[in-house]
């Protein structure tokens, strides 16, 4: 099992997840609002799934999600972003589920790690089906376009390099300098510290 | 120019006739389809949706019935007595 691969996968999800759910209830449109919410709901559901694998029967899922340092979280930057701008957030959307894809179908011969990545396939293919849209939406407009500009770097950073040609050739941007993991934005120590919050406090473990 | 409504019908197990769940409001079929996935069958409530924009839909609300032709309808006979009688005749009462 290459817990490197999973572990970058579960944090994207995650903190991606986090991300998007700043939208719920302020999105454009109300429709949107709650199909946007529902699909950072699934994403949060794909990482708790992949932290459960990694840490195995009996582990402590929640320990490896929320009891981290900021350092040690794998994410790439792209997830981290904190976008309050509708026609990046739907670039992310696009540039992230489309290289997720290229991934997930990576993971499909994993013999530890092939049945869930085809169970996330699934429920990925419709978070797929609404970006496309968004994106045969968008893509002519002045806006968009430039976002998948800015954001480009970003999503290369989300594939290994030997997965990347792949993303090039399916979102048809010139290949560029990829924004890598390894460092964090500004934005995810204020995301981390409102995500952990609760497990700080009470390091016993909070009873609800 | 505002965006179409599209009628949600949805079918709650299979066999059974789909019936107007409600509606969304949506620029094409896509955003339709996608919206309505998400009011109508996330929860696991519908087995299937048909969408429908409202204005495919024709409208029928009225109804003459001027001359008070009562025997067309189901209360213009009453079959209690003739139900009683007949069933004296057959000894069943």
């Amino acid at each position: 099992m290459n817990e490197q691969a999973l572990l970058e996968l579960a944090d994207d999800e995650l903190i991606l997840g986090w991300r998007e759910s700043e939208w719920t209830g302020i999105a454009p449109l109300l429709e949107e609002d709650v199909a946007f919410s529902s699909i950072a709901q699934n994403e949060i559901g794909h990482a708790r799934a992949v932290y459960e694998l990694i840490v195995g029967e009996g582990g402590d899922a929640d320990a490896l999600a929320f009891d981290r340092s900021l350092d040690e979280y794998r994410c790439a930057p792209l997830v981290e972003l904190r976008l309050l701008d509708w026609a990046h957030t739907i670039a992310r959307r696009w540039l992230y589920e489309t290289a997720d894809e290229i991934r997930i179908a990576a993971l499909k011969d994993d013999p530890d790690a092939g049945g869930l990545a085809a169970k996330i396939d699934r429920e990925e293919a419709y978070h797929r089906m609404h970006a496309e849209m968004w994106h045969a939406r968008l893509r002519d407009e002045q806006r968009f376009k430039k976002a998948l500009m800015d954001l480009w770097p970003y999503a290369l950073g989300v594939l290994p390099p030997e997965l990347r040609p792949e993303l090039v050739a399916r979102v048809g941007l010139p290949e560029v300098d990829a924004i890598e993991r390894g460092s964090h934005t500004d934005e995810l120590a204020e995301l981390w510290d409102e995500m952990t919050m609760v497990r700080r406090s009470a390091p016993a473990g909070a009873q609800w | 120019m505002s965006d179409p409504v599209w009628e949600v019908f949805r079918r709650e197990r299979k066999g059974q006739p789909f019936e107007h769940a409600g509606s969304v409001v949506a620029p094409d079929a896509d955003f339709a389809e996608a919206w309505a996935r998400e009011q109508y069958g996330r929860r696991g409530e519908s087995v299937a949706l048909w969408l429908v924009p409202r204005e495919a839909i024709r409208d029928v609300e009225d109804w003459a019935d001027e001359f008070d032709l009562k025997y067309r309808r189901v209360d213009g006979y009453s079959i209690k007595a003739r139900l009683k009688e007949a069933r004296e005749r057959a000894g069943t009462a």
